[in-house]
């Protein structure tokens, strides 16, 4: 499957410069299609995101990019040469494992001359030394140079699995959920080092990750990945506030997803009280099964009866009265669901200061949530 | 509901009292037996010696007097070592054990690591299997299959292996198979093998594949990473096999006895002639004694290895390059 026209699908290749290009990657276990057809082309230098649940299929992908993985189709062409047949300890790309996989009998040093010893032609003791002292050095581990892994922290481990994996200037750069074995603060700290670092080293990055504010963080442009497909690529901006299916709505934050068919311009929904007005530019046919997301923090809310924004009749404005079913108050902003008469509940993310001096409302409290037309997004899968 | 705590720490004293208990019993007593036996004076009598003490009448403490004769004739066999027609039939018959013992252990490492690896490789559902088929041949008797070795062996044109050599027409008379020095070295490592395989494969069936599959990213070929990954990280699977395999191996006696022949003098054969034929008891307590004594260091130095094991051999990446 192609992944849709978005803007960012094709970002290198309308540059003319599709650094690494995958077409119609694909690879089968036993019964199920780990990797299903994936095209895909990057930009020299870019920092690209794989996004998805665990078993998405994006590890296996990023595994056959190392060439620890052999397709069962498709090619893989990067600076122009074939991969394909190119078994892994002689393609130009290094990976940072998860969880580092640094050698355990080895010092931090020996972890990173490991891949400048294997060069051909050989490099000289000396050569392996100072590149080895520059790449401690760039990932500030030179204390630590004559330590055991085991001897270091996580924060630790993952600099000199990083120094390793940099240590043969590779054309792609692949980071297997670079993060994840580390604590909280420190991955938040990490990612923007880890971003700025790759930038400055100027290398091609590939990046997977089940986390969706890291791949947001780091990465230019996301592929989300569910079930061996590539459902969509883009920025992170057009990733959520475009989404092009149910999956990727709902994998990147949080979403009010209401299903119905296309009848005269709107939407008859089940469990919406009204017919949903559906943006003013889609194009559809009567009878037609979709969906429409709309983000939390595109619904308002206000107290039953109260003058708002979106005035009721407003025939760009869908709008349905309920009662507040719970809050999570998250400081900046506060997360509603909103209970309305049939039941359904319509998420509403309310900054802290939209009510002003006046009281918020409670549990139980009778509301109004509404959204304008075109902050929905119709979804046709 | 948990037990009380006292409870607890009576159970946890009475477990631990066993092993100590077993070590007492079956090896610190009998080992001073044997020092004792060592350190006594030949004597034809029942049992064939006099104790190296001896209770005065009146007297509180027994009064020691040890017989270090038989250590004294180790210890000249020692000195005379390098001299021409000196007699070392102790002292080369440890010599052609330690030799023996320590072509058994390589062989096994050489046979017994691919065995290993490819178990730990196998899917998990076929490793059981496969560790079963290595052990299968613990289900006979250890005596029975040394005479099927013999049986295989065997010199005259009745051999199985002679007598396949001569239907093929390879050899026109039958081969000395039996009673050498070869037939010994075959049926130690067909005996000892297991010994080896075990610790082995418990060992690389931790090995984490990943560290395979960095080697192979960071541009190493298949040899490589099996000399700088594979080989380093199993080193206390080859320490405890090795031992496992050397240790019974020095002092095995039975498959010398039965396969080989006269030209093969082990040190446990010594010890059955000093303590049978011979009659010399303190002469054998006194080999066995060494025997303990020189066993203990490889083990002292496994130990050790194995508290420095992941400090020492940091600069292995760059050593071999």
């Amino acid at each position: 499957m192609e992944p849709d026209g978005e803007k960012g699908a094709d970002w290198g290749a309308k540059t003319g410069q599709a650094y690494l290009r995958i077409e119609g990657a694909t690879k089968r276990f036993d019964d199920t299609l780990a990797v299903d057809d994936v095209s895909l082309a990057i930009a020299e230098r870019e920092i690209f995101a794989l996004l998805g649940s665990s078993g998405c299929g994006k590890s296996t992908l990023l595994r056959m990019l190392a060439g620890l993985e052999v397709p069962d189709a498709g090619r893989i062409v990067l600076d122009g040469e074939d991969l394909a047949a190119v078994p892994a300890h002689r393609r130009p790309t290094n990976m940072m494992f998860q969880s580092y996989a640094l050698f355990p009998h080895m010092t931090v040093e020996a972890n990173v001359a490991f891949g400048l010893w294997q060069e051909r032609p050989r490099l000289t003791r000396a050569e392996v030394g100072a590149r080895v002292a520059e790449m401690l050095e760039l990932v500030q581990m030179q204390r630590y140079a004559r330590r055991k892994p085991h001897e270091l922290s996580g924060g630790q481990q993952q600099r000199v699995a990083l120094a390793r994996s940099l240590a043969k200037e590779p054309k792609l750069l692949l980071l297997d959920e670079p993060l994840a074995a580390l604590d909280k603060k420190i991955r938040q700290r990490t990612q923007l080092e880890l971003v700025n670092l790759i930038e400055r080293v100027g290398v091609t990055c590939i990046l997977v990750t089940h986390d969706q504010e890291e791949a947001m963080t780091m990465a230019g442009r996301i592929g989300v990945m569910s079930e061996g497909r590539l459902l969509q690529v883009g920025t992170p901006g057009e990733i959520y506030e475009t989404p092009n299916c149910r999956f990727t709505a709902e994998f990147i934050g949080e979403t009010n997803l209401f299903r119905g068919r296309v009848a005269g311009g709107a939407l008859a929904c089940g469990d919406f009280p009204a017919a949903i007005v559906l943006p003013p530019d889609a194009a559809l046919a009567a009878g037609d099964e979709v969906w429409v997301s709309v983000r939390p923090e595109r619904v308002t809310l206000s107290r039953a009866g109260a003058a708002s924004s979106h005035a009721p009749g407003d025939a760009n404005c869908n709008a349905a009265s309920g009662e507040v079913a719970d809050i999570a108050y998250l400081g900046s902003h506060s997360v509603y669901h909103v209970r309305l008469a049939n039941g359904r509940v319509v998420i509403a993310n309310v900054p802290s200061v939209h009510w002003g001096d006046a009281p918020s409302p409670t549990w139980g409290d009778a509301v109004r949530v509404a959204w304008f037309a075109p902050d929905g997004v119709v979804l046709t899968r | 509901m948990k037990p009380p705590r006292f409870v607890l720490a009576r159970g946890r004293f009475w477990v631990g009292l066993l092993p100590w208990a077993w070590m007492l019993l079956f090896f610190a007593l009998p080992f001073a037996l044997i020092v004792k036996v060592s350190l006594s004076t030949p004597e034809l009598a029942i049992p064939p010696y006099v104790p190296p003490f001896v209770m005065e009448p009146g007297a509180v403490l027994p009064q020691l007097r040890p017989d270090l004769a038989s250590y004294r004739r180790l210890h000249d066999e020692l000195l005379a070592l390098g001299t021409s027609g000196a007699d070392l039939q102790y002292l080369s018959a440890w010599g052609s054990s330690l030799l023996l013992a320590a072509l058994t252990t390589l062989l096994c490492l050489l046979i017994g690591y691919p065995f290993a690896y490819h178990i730990a490789r196998s899917r998990e559902a076929a490793r059981n299997t496969l560790l079963m088929l290595v052990m299968l041949p613990f289900w006979t008797s250890f005596l029975l299959r040394v005479y099927a070795w013999m049986v295989l062996l065997d010199s005259s044109e009745l051999g199985l292996i002679n007598r396949l050599l001569l239907a093929a027409g390879l050899v026109d008379a039958p081969l000395q198979l039996l009673y050498n020095s070869g037939a010994v070295l075959l049926g130690m490592v067909y005996s000892y093998l297991p010994f080896m395989v075990l610790p082995l494969y418990a060992n690389l069936v931790k090995l984490d594949q990943r560290l395979l599959e960095a080697a192979a990213d960071l541009g190493a070929r298949p040899g490589t990473t099996f000399l700088r990954v594979t080989l380093p990280l199993s080193r206390r699977g080859i320490v405890a096999g090795s031992m496992l395999v050397f240790i019974p191996a020095v002092g095995e006696f039975v498959i010398p006895d039965l396969l080989g022949g006269g030209d093969v003098l082990m040190i446990g054969r010594k010890i059955w002639d000093d303590f049978g034929p011979n009659q010399d008891w303190p002469m054998a307590a006194a080999v066995a004694v060494t025997i303990v004594l020189v066993l203990i260091a490889p083990i002292v130095l496994l130990h050790r290895h194995g508290r420095t094991d992941g400090r020492s051999s940091g600069r292995n990446a760059e050593a071999g390059q």
